[in-house]
């Protein structure tokens, strides 16, 4: 083996602290989204505080974390989402943020652009009104598409926009290369998972085994289009995908809520994967110390895919796909793809999936108003 | 991206730009500016490039910090961190 | 099929035979996990 694999074995062990980790600033949302990872919608009270939030970043700071993803819900919502990254970028924490951009008016967008290390991250679902509002809502394509203008109009500089890979977005793929290059963009495509809402919606939205052996050939072709390494289970297609291929959770990433409580990954929004709470003790404390994550740094078992030779390339796949399926995590990934996952779940007959626990959906429809 | 060869008789140092952070296997370097993240997988490599601004040469401090017989494989380590602009000349 | 396990990543272009590179590149977004 190669000095390359070893570096992925190490980094399975866990390091020191997080390379990056999200941060979900609010579970609230003035979209509603139907695939959301956090079911996001309705603010939690019990939010940290602004206070919180800032020695949070001065921990973060002082651990040497590199880079901070922020998200929610929709992040631009809080009131002070502005001196909290300007508070961050300071201390030379680079912050990405996620956003549906509907907050990004020509103000913001020129604030945005006086920021140093900052990163945006723009959200939609298709590459057309029609096929991304029916996951995000009417309006909201519409609203995605002016921030980007005034991110241009301002000189922001390169941003990404970002898309979840269902079965009506990647068929759009091509349209999706020709809108980042028309922005100078960087364009990001990242798995659906039945994480949060995505749940109730991913046995109709997931890809096709050929629409993900197709996704994979695209992806191999261009290294330059970014993936968050989350298709990682389709590199046992062939040669692997860039990218470190392996799962972060808790090894190189983690997730902070709006609560402060600390998971394994943002698609594993559930107790089974908590690993503490930031009030206790500080985040470091919870990174170094949780019994979840020392469990998570121990080699894996490949369980059911001890016999398959393509496990070393993809690890058995993701984790929030299998615990969210009703899979073991010692079964294939539910898109294995050689079709193992699809067998496993039909030979378990699984009607009962584990409920995600906090849910801040939102009770009634959302309406986007074009303001 | 640096394409210029890298130069070991010239004076090199990390740039101020670049976090570095110890791991059990040597450390991890952050370019802040160009978001380049990088693992130095020795602890003798991540000692000559932290101190590398103290010697005239990276000639120099390779010879004082690294190991005897590895001389070819840290030259081309501080190539590939300059390659990476993680290195600044003074 | 027989997939190649050899991962190629950022990896500086010169490949020594016997000994292992002492650097090593991986891309910010090359990390599951982060959205």
């Amino acid at each position: 083996m190669g000095a390359e694999s070893s570096l992925r074995d190490r980094f399975e062990r866990g390091l020191a602290a997080p390379i990056c980790l999200t941060w979900e600033l609010t579970y609230a949302c003035n979209l509603a989204c139907t695939h959301c990872l956090s079911s996001s919608g309705r603010r939690d009270p019990r939010e940290l505080s602004t206070e919180e939030a800032k020695s949070l970043i001065d921990e973060i700071a002082a651990m040497q974390i590199f880079y901070v993803n922020i998200g929610g819900g929709e992040p631009m919502i809080r009131r002070d989402f502005f001196e909290l990254i300007e508070h961050a970028v300071g201390q030379h924490v680079g912050v990405k943020f996620s956003t549906n951009g509907t907050r990004i008016d020509k103000e913001a967008a020129k604030r945005l652009a006086s920021i140093d290390y900052l990163d945006i991250q723009i959200s939609i679902d298709g590459a057309d009104a029609a096929t991304s509002d029916r996951i995000r809502g009417v309006g909201s394509y519409d609203a995605a598409r002016r921030a980007m203008d005034n991110l241009k109009e301002a000189n922001f500089g390169q941003f990404k926009i970002s898309v979840v890979m269902t079965r009506e977005s990647i068929e759009q793929l091509d349209a999706f290369e020709a809108l980042a290059l028309s922005y100078g963009a960087e364009l990001r495509l990242t798995r659906l998972r039945p994480s949060g809402r995505g749940v109730e919606v991913w046995s109709e939205l997931h890809p096709t085994l050929e629409q993900n052996r197709m996704l994979y050939k695209w992806l191999l072709a261009r290294p330059n289009v970014l993936t968050g390494d989350s298709f990682f289970h389709l590199s046992a297609l062939g040669a692997p995908l860039e990218g470190l291929n392996l799962c972060g959770a808790g090894r190189v990433v983690c997730l902070i809520d709006p609560v402060g409580d600390v998971y394994a990954c943002p698609f594993v929004i559930h107790d089974e994967f908590l690993a503490g709470n930031v009030r206790a003790a500080g985040f470091g404390d919870v990174w170094t110390n949780s019994s979840l994550f020392k469990s998570l740094r121990e080699p894996g078992n490949p369980g059911a895919c001890t016999s398959c030779g393509s496990y070393d390339a993809c690890r058995g796949g993701c984790m929030a796909a299998k615990f969210f399926t009703g899979l073991e995590m010692t079964d294939p990934d539910p898109e294995c793809v050689f079709g193992h996952g699809e067998t496993a779940l039909a030979s378990k007959r699984v009607t009962i999936r584990p409920l995600s626990s906090p849910d801040h959906s939102k009770r009634v429809p959302v309406a986007l108003s074009s303001r | 991206m640096s394409i210029d060869a890298f130069d070991a008789l010239q004076n090199w140092q990390l740039s101020e730009q670049v976090s570095l952070r110890d791991e059990a296997f040597g450390a991890l370097a952050y370019h802040h500016g160009n978001r380049r993240l990088v693992f130095l997988k020795s602890r003798e490599l991540v000692e000559l490039v932290r101190r590398l601004g103290e010697f005239d040469s990276a000639d120099e401090a390779i010879s004082a910090l690294a190991p005897a017989d590895q001389r070819d494989r840290y030259v081309t380590a501080l190539a590939s961190l300059h390659r990476s602009d993680l290195l600044n000349g003074r | 099929m027989t997939p190649e396990t050899l991962i190629k990543g950022d990896a500086p272009i010169e490949i020594e035979e016997i000994e292992e590179l002492l650097v090593e590149e991986v891309s910010i977004d090359g990390l599951c996990g982060v959205y």
